[in-house]
Parts: structure tokens; C-alpha cells; sequence
């Protein structure tokens, strides 16, 4: 086991040297001088500028300022975005309010979608089945930016049950209704992942053994259909997260989140190749992290798989 | 300049939305003595904003959402009204005889919130400071007029073997000669010229004062800056980035811009539209910028609750010289044409939906000295014959390259790619060419080009005032080598104007030279005038008033709360 995860985390290392490189060339090959871009019309004096293409590297050839970046960051030295703020600082704040969003909305589609698919797929074909089939879909098709702007407008504006934005507030409160938003896609999708899974599982042999052995209704479902119906659902939950830190660039947009997704999306608008490599570096750590966890998961739902030979 | 935000990609909608004719439409709202007097002077307002650029110090602030902070921070030796005109703050007198030798008495008595005095001294120091090459101040160029400013300000240039050329901050002088505290009270100002509109810019924010601690260690000092205005940070930390910035009233103030609240929180939104929602359902207090789709709803959103007023911004339409179809006799010819296609009237109305003022000379109405009428300005009416018949006449003399279309460059953000195209519809129309945006994903790009001379056709520009003044329109646009004047346009004639107008004796006898200067721009149009601007605000139902100055920027100490 502890070889497998070892196996695991050493693969970080080609794909995090390999998505760097790629997004660092790509702001790298933006156009525009990015240092004359923050000052508009106006241009301050031109020493201004060259000092701070020289403080940022930007006057070095692609491969200088990558190598500077990487060594930068294997020091734990990020340096400073353009405004002058140190980039360690602005990543310490904005994850941890990504993170307590992801989780949030990962909570609501794991615990109602796999709930709700569990009934449906028991049922199959019942009247509640049928209605979470096409409420389902309806989520599905509709993008996740009207429902953000809906969500605000009735909750926030005209019911007043919850503030439309978050702002500086960010808290598990204030984050709830960016988190059903967020977590109202998927919730569909987990949904119907579980439902055909378990109304798969429920005719296996395993489950009519178990039924005749006298196990309680409960007890085959959860310990038996559930358990077993649950390697899809949590190989998507686990991908999931991955996006879900990414920044929901839109839904923070929406509600005004002081996350990772709104970082990253100023960040590309000023070609701050640094701050925008700093977070893909940490995600993918998330990302790599995240399905090391869902491979463990699969041991623990299904003895049957091993990992080590 | 405060121009950056709004032309660029994060400004987004700003430039669309600050422009609302000066009509005022319902603004206003029940707002006299009686209102005031129930207005609450200890409730905090809270306000739109944006993350600012660089640490808070005045004289490195040049972009919207720092300048907003800053100038509530501090107060300078004058400060301008909600008209644009500048009063004395910290001035008690602003003599000159020549417009070149400045006396300045500094009123007595006046302190920095951490019990630091302010002198004359005090003003010497921030200045030379700003001024200082090696201090990369973004404002420093407003003191180049000083004399000794080119030794404080010195660099050397290095050109390496590409042939790239880099600057590198190399001051001779820590000090600028002309510029002394005599005593405590007194500072004697000599310029290198004399500048007749020199003492309007003292109220611009790089002129501010700077408390001692700020010199030693301006990075530190910008996170947690020290003033002497109407308000002060509420504590340690006030800045909490990509957040907010918490301001509240400095109660030790007694000068031209008492606080009427008992603060100013601004809060900080990436994008417009989460404000405006947030103003609707009352979380947020105050706004400058609306989304672009609000701009037709926001008079019924907030009804009473808003206001539209001109400001010091306008939009040209520049036509470099180094393009061979606008050249010599047929190019004027051409340029007067081209200006004489545009419906004005018309895109002001429909596309602007009616928020933008058809432009009436190279500065905007609100600037002090403004003149409509100038000799020459008949060419910003819209006439489709007249302009084909110049076309036709400059066909004549030099036909006319139609294998590319006439190209107008834009970043398309901020609702810019709809007036183009109405412009070049214009051109198609009325003049039988082909004509089309040349679209650009972000300002920076369109920026670079400009700067490199490498557009082929035309470019869109905006200009918002750094000072009320009517040079401030024409000496850094328009004059050859002027910092902003990026298609290198150049006239002898309208520089000599220009450096007659700044010795003049009067700011009336100075404005009579720019307005004649104006004459010369309007032979040779390097830039079409578009339009000015206005900006809309709106509030929410804790707010009894609030009104916009001279540039825009909303006067947040006048704010008034229920």
C-alpha cells in the first residue's frame, strides 16, 4: 500500500513540471506588455517600467524566466504579483475560502445525490423516480451561471434569506447558496450515477443472497447495494473536487467570492504568469491528491481490489 | 492619469458606463436641509471598489481604485470643489508675479493623524521624494515642471546587443533647486518655465504631504498609510486585500472636506454585476460602476437614488500620420471627410442610449476655459454630403488605397465594439469605403501597437483629466513628444501656442492661447473628438445623497446616510 501511494505521489512530478511549462508559455505568448497594461493611458516614467520588468523577469528570454519561476518555487519563494503583494499570501487567502466552498458543495451533491438516487433506483420507475429523472435533467441543461443569477435574484434580492454576494464575509453561511449553485450540477449527476447503479446492483447475486440469508431491508441496501453501487459515484466526486478548487470562475463571478477562481481569472486578465502558475501548481496538487484518495477509496468499497502484487 | 482602469480589460464596463448625458435624469431625490440634518453623521457607508495597484502612497497612485482611497486620506495645499475648482486646503496664499517664481504659506498648526506636524519642510521632503528617480513614483513626472527636476529624476540608458533599450533610475541630485522651505510657513517654488495653470495641479493627489515614515519605508508605509485628511485606516490592517478597506472619520480634521459619515468601508468586486445586485437588495451603499446591461434599467431600479453628471473624460478617434492615405493635402482632406461621417447625435443616442454627449472641441464642457465654436469645429456636425464631396475632391488629388478596408482599432471589452461599428457603418455609407473594426482582446495589445506605431488604420482613445485644467486636454495628448501622445503627432505652431498659453499672466488670458491652440488641432485633426462623458451613480436606501465631482469620482465624504 504504502509503495502504491508512493508510486502515486512520485507521478506528480513529470505532470506538475509538464501543466507548469505549458500554462507559464502560455501567458508567456499573450500579447501586450503586461507592465505597460497596468497603466493605461498614462505611462508612469519609462525607469518605472523597466524596473519592474526587470524585477519580474520580464525582460528574460522564456526559458530564463521559467527556470527563475521553478527555482522560486522549489525555495518556497513565489515572490510578488504585480500589485507588490507576495503571491504565498494571496494563495493562503483565497484557497481556504475555495476549499470551504468545494467542500460545501461537494457535501450537498454526495449526500443528496447518493440519498436521492438510492430512492430512485430502489424504485425504479416510481412516481419519484420519474420526477427526479426529469427535475434532474432540467439541472443538467440549465447552465450554471442562470441559475447562479436566479438563485441570487430570489434568495438574495427578493426573499432576502440569504446576502446575494459574499464579499469579505466568506463563511460555511455566506457560502451556502454559491455552494448550492455550485453543487446543483452535479448533485444531477450523482444522482443518476447512483440511481443506475443501484438499480443495477439490486438484481446481483450478491443482494438475493444476502436476502435470504434474512438480513433486514436496510442492511442490504446500505451495506450491501450501496457499498457496491458506489465506485462510480465517488470516482466522479473525486474528479469533482479537483474542478470544484479549481475556482468556479463563473459562480465566484456571480457572488462576488474572494476565491481562488476570481484570483485566477484577474490574474490572466493581467498576464501575471507567476500568480497564475502558483495556483495551477497547487492544484495540481489537489488534483493528484484528491484521486489518490478515491483510489484508496476503492479499497475500502471493494476488498477485492489490491494494490499491492 | 486615472484612465488605466477603465480602458482596460478589468475596467470592463466602466468606460460604457460613466457615460450618461448630463441630464440628470432623476436624480437627485428629496434632498435639501431638512434630509441632511436627519442623516446619520457615525454610520459607516459601504462603497464599490476594487483591489488597488500599489501600496497607498499618493504620489504612486494613478489608478481609480488606490486614487479613491488616497484622496480621503489626505488633503494638499489646495483641493477642488464638486465643480472642479480648486481651493485652498492647506494653503492660506498662492502668489506669483510671473507664473514662474511660486510662494506658498502653509497654514500653521496642521497635523498628520499620528501627531506628526506638517511644514513647509514637510511638503519639500514628499516632494523631492516623489520626484526621485529612485523612488519609481508613478506620478513622478508632475513635478517636472520644478526646476532641477531632470538631475532628481536622472537615469542612464543602456541599449543592449538586440538594440533594446533600459532605463535605470541614476538621480545627480537628492533635491530639486527650485524647490525651498524658507521657514516653517513658507515654500518658494521656481519653475523651470513659467506655467500660468501650474498652481490648479496642487490639489492632484502627488502633491499630498507624506509624514516622515513614509519616506523611510514607503512599502511599509502604503499597507498601513498615515494621513491628514477627512479620513484615517480604522486600524492596523484596514487593507485586507482583494477584500475590503475600512476608513473611518478623523475627527482631528478641520479643513475643506468634513466627513458626513462616520465612514467609508469600500468593498471590493471584480466585476460590476455582483454590486449591483447588492445595491438592489441594499448590501452595498454606493456605486460608480454599473454593469453595461443596467445602463438602460438603472433610472427605474433607483428611482431617487441616482444621479448622472458630466465629467473630465472624453473619447477621440486618432488618425496616424504615418498612414499614406492620410497624408498632405488629400489626407486632410480625408480627415475632415471621415469626421464629418460620423453621426455624433445619432450613436450618443441610440447606442449610447443616450449617456454620451457628441463631442463640441478637443476638452470637455466641464473644464474651466471650455469654448464651443471654435474656428474649425464645424467639422464634428454631422454632414454625409459634405463629407462625400471632400472624399471626392482628395480622390482627386490623390486617389484613395481601397485594397484594405479602413480599419478602427479597439480593445472589444467594455462595450466598445457597438459604437465601432456604428462609426464604420458611418464611413461605409457615406463615403463608399470599406471600413471595420480591428478587434483586440485586451488594451494592452491595442497599447503595445500604438506605442510601436504598427496600426494601420485607426485607434480609439479616451482621456480623463488629471487636474480641471484646459491644457491638461492638449499639452500631454496632443503636443510633439507629450507622454500620451502615442501616434507622434507634432506641430510647431500649436507648441508655441501651448508655451505661450502656460506664460501667460492669467488663467483667462492662458485658456484665449489653448482655445486658439485648439484652432490648429482642428486643421489638422490627428484625432477625431468623439464624445465627453458623464458618470452615473446610484445608491442604496441607507444613503440620502451623493454626488460626483469634477472627475468622476464620487465625493464620499459628502455622503449623507438615513
Amino acid at each position: 500500500m504504502l509503495r502504491f501511494i508512493l508510486r502515486r505521489l512520485l507521478q506528480v512530478i513529470p505532470v506538475f513540471l509538464g501543466t507548469t511549462l505549458l500554462v507559464y508559455y502560455m501567458v508567456f505568448a499573450l500579447p501586450g506588455d503586461p507592465i505597460a497594461a497596468l497603466f493605461g493611458d498614462r505611462q508612469p516614467p519609462q525607469a518605472v517600467i523597466d524596473t519592474l520588468r526587470s524585477q519580474y523577469n520580464l525582460d528574460q528570454p522564456f526559458w530564463v524566466q521559467y527556470g527563475l519561476f521553478l527555482k522560486n518555487l522549489f525555495t518556497f519563494n513565489l515572490g510578488n504579483d504585480f500589485t507588490g503583494q507576495p503571491i504565498a499570501a494571496s494563495l493562503a487567502r483565497v484557497f481556504p475560502v475555495t476549499a470551504m466552498l468545494a467542500i460545501e458543495a461537494l457535501a450537498i451533491q454526495a449526500i443528496f445525490g447518493v440519498l436521492f438516487g438510492v430512492f430512485a433506483g430502489l424504485r425504479r420507475g416510481g412516481w419519484f423516480d420519474s420526477t427526479v429523472l426529469v427535475a434532474s435533467l432540467v439541472v443538467i441543461a440549465v447552465p450554471t451561471f442562470v441559475l447562479g443569477f436566479v438563485f441570487q435574484l430570489v434568495f438574495g434580492v427578493q426573499l432576502g434569506w440569504a446576502k446575494p454576494t459574499v464579499g469579505a464575509n466568506a463563511n460555511w453561511g455566506t457560502l451556502l447558496l454559491p455552494a448550492v449553485v455550485l453543487g446543483l450540477v452535479s448533485f444531477a449527476y450523482v444522482l443518476r450515477l447512483t440511481r443506475a447503479s443501484v438499480s443495477e446492483n439490486m438484481n446481483a447475486d450478491y443482494v438475493r443472497t444476502a436476502t435470504a440469508k434474512g438480513l433486514s431491508r436496510p442492511r442490504v441496501v446500505l451495506a450491501h447495494i450501496l457499498r457496491n453501487s458506489l465506485i462510480p459515484v465517488v470516482t466522479y466526486l473525486g474528479a469533482n473536487l479537483g474542478s470544484l478548487m479549481g475556482g468556479a470562475i463563473v459562480t465566484e463571478g456571480i457572488f462576488n467570492v474572494p476565491g481562488v477562481g476570481n484570483k485566477l481569472y484577474q490574474a490572466v486578465l493581467r498576464s501575471e504568469g507567476p500568480t497564475i502558475v502558483s495556483i495551477v501548481s497547487v492544484l495540481v496538487l489537489v488534483f493528484v491528491v484528491a484521486n489518490l484518495l478515491v483510489d484508496l477509496l476503492y479499497a475500502w468499497l471493494d476488498p477485492r481490489i489490491r494494490y499491492d502484487q | 492619469m486615472r484612465f488605466t482602469r477603465t480602458s482596460k480589460a478589468l475596467g470592463i464596463v466602466a468606460a460604457a458606463a460613466l457615460a450618461l448625458t448630463g441630464c440628470g435624469a432623476g436624480g437627485g431625490g428629496s434632498t435639501d436641509g431638512a434630509s441632511n440634518a436627519a442623516g446619520d453623521p457615525n454610520k459607516v457607508i459601504t462603497a464599490y471598489s476594487n483591489e488597488p495597484q500599489n501600496p497607498l502612497l499618493p504620489a504612486n497612485t494613478n489608478e481609480v481604485y488606490g486614487g479613491r482611497v488616497v484622496n480621503l486620506l489626505f488633503e494638499g495645499l489646495r483641493s477642488y470643489d464638486a465643480n472642479g475648482k480648486a481651493v485652498n486646503a492647506l494653503a492660506e496664499s498662492i502668489e506669483s508675479s510671473d507664473a514662474q517664481n511660486w510662494t506658498i504659506k502653509v497654514k500653521q498648526g496642521q497635523k498628520f493623524t499620528n501627531g506628526e506636524a506638517i511644514t513647509a519642510k514637510t511638503f519639500v521632503d514628499s516632494w523631492n521624494f516623489a520626484a526621485n528617480s529612485k523612488n519609481l513614483q508613478n506620478n513622478g513626472f508632475f513635478f517636472e515642471s520644478i526646476a532641477g527636476y531632470e538631475d532628481v529624476s536622472a537615469v542612464t540608458k543602456s541599449t543592449d546587443a538586440s538594440g533594446k533599450s533600459t532605463s535605470t533610475p541614476a538621480p545627480k541630485a537628492e533635491t530639486m533647486t527650485g524647490l525651498q522651505a524658507t521657514d516653517d510657513s513658507t515654500i518658494t517654488v521656481k519653475l523651470a518655465q513659467p506655467e500660468a495653470d501650474w498652481s490648479l495641479r496642487l490639489g492632484y493627489s502627488a502633491f499630498y504631504p507624506l509624514p516622515s515614515a513614509a519616506l523611510a519605508d514607503p512599502k511599509t508605509y502604503g499597507e498601513n498609510p498615515v494621513g491628514n485628511g477627512p479620513y484615517k485606516f480604522e486600524k492596523q490592517g484596514s487593507w485586507v486585500h482583494d477584500q475590503s478597506i475600512s476608513l473611518v472619520k478623523n475627527a482631528d480634521y478641520n479643513g475643506t472636506r468634513p466627513a458626513k459619515n462616520g465612514g467609508v468601508t469600500f468593498k471590493f468586486y471584480t466585476d460590476p454585476g455582483p454590486a449591483y445586485t447588492d445595491l438592489q437588495s441594499d448590501n452595498l451603499d454606493i456605486t460608480d460602476v454599473l454593469p453595461s446591461n443596467a445602463l438602460k434599467t438603472y433610472v427605474n431600479d433607483f428611482p431617487d437614488r441616482n444621479a448622472t453628471k458630466p465629467v473630465a473624460t472624453n473619447s477621440t478617434l486618432n488618425i496616424p500620420g504615418y498612414n499614406p492615405n492620410f497624408q498632405g493635402e488629400a489626407g486632410k482632406l480625408r480627415r475632415q471627410a471621415l469626421s464629418y461621417a460620423i453621426n455624433r447625435e445619432e450613436i450618443a443616442k441610440v447606442v449610447f442610449n443616450g449617456t454620451r454627449t457628441p463631442a463640441k472641441a478637443y476638452a470637455p464642457p466641464v473644464i474651466d476655459g471650455f469654448k464651443e465654436g471654435i474656428k474649425g469645429s464645424e467639422v464634428l456636425t454631422f454632414d454625409a454630403a459634405k463629407a462625400k464631396d471632400l472624399w471626392a475632391q482628395a480622390d482627386k488629388i490623390q486617389p484613395y488605397d481601397n485594397s484594405k478596408p479602413l480599419q478602427i482599432a479597439s480593445n472589444t471589452d467594455g462595450g466598445n465594439k457597438e459604437w465601432i461599428d456604428a462609426v464604420a457603418n458611418g464611413f461605409k455609407n457615406n463615403l463608399g469605403i470599406q471600413a471595420e473594426i480591428q478587434p483586440f482582446a485586451k488594451f494592452a495589445e491595442v497599447l503595445n501597437l500604438r506605442k510601436s506605431q504598427q496600426l494601420p488604420g485607426l485607434t480609439r482613445a479616451g482621456w480623463q483629466g488629471d487636474y480641471p485644467s484646459l491644457y491638461n486636454f492638449l499639452g500631454p495628448v496632443w503636443a510633439t513628444g507629450a507622454s500620451s501622445n502615442y501616434e507622434k503627432y507634432s506641430n510647431p505652431e500649436f507648441d508655441k501656442l501651448l508655451k505661450e498659453g502656460l506664460a501667460a499672466k492669467s488663467t483667462d488670458e492662458a485658456n484665449t492661447k489653448f482655445n486658439q491652440a485648439q484652432e490648429i488641432l482642428f486643421q489638422d485633426l490627428p484625432g477625431l473628438p468623439l464624445w465627453d462623458q458623464a458618470r452615473p451613480i446610484v445608491w442604496s436606501n441607507n444613503v440620502v445623497k451623493a454626488e460626483t465631482g469634477w472627475n468622476g469620482e464620487i465625493l464620499y465624504y459628502g455622503i449623507t446616510a438615513k
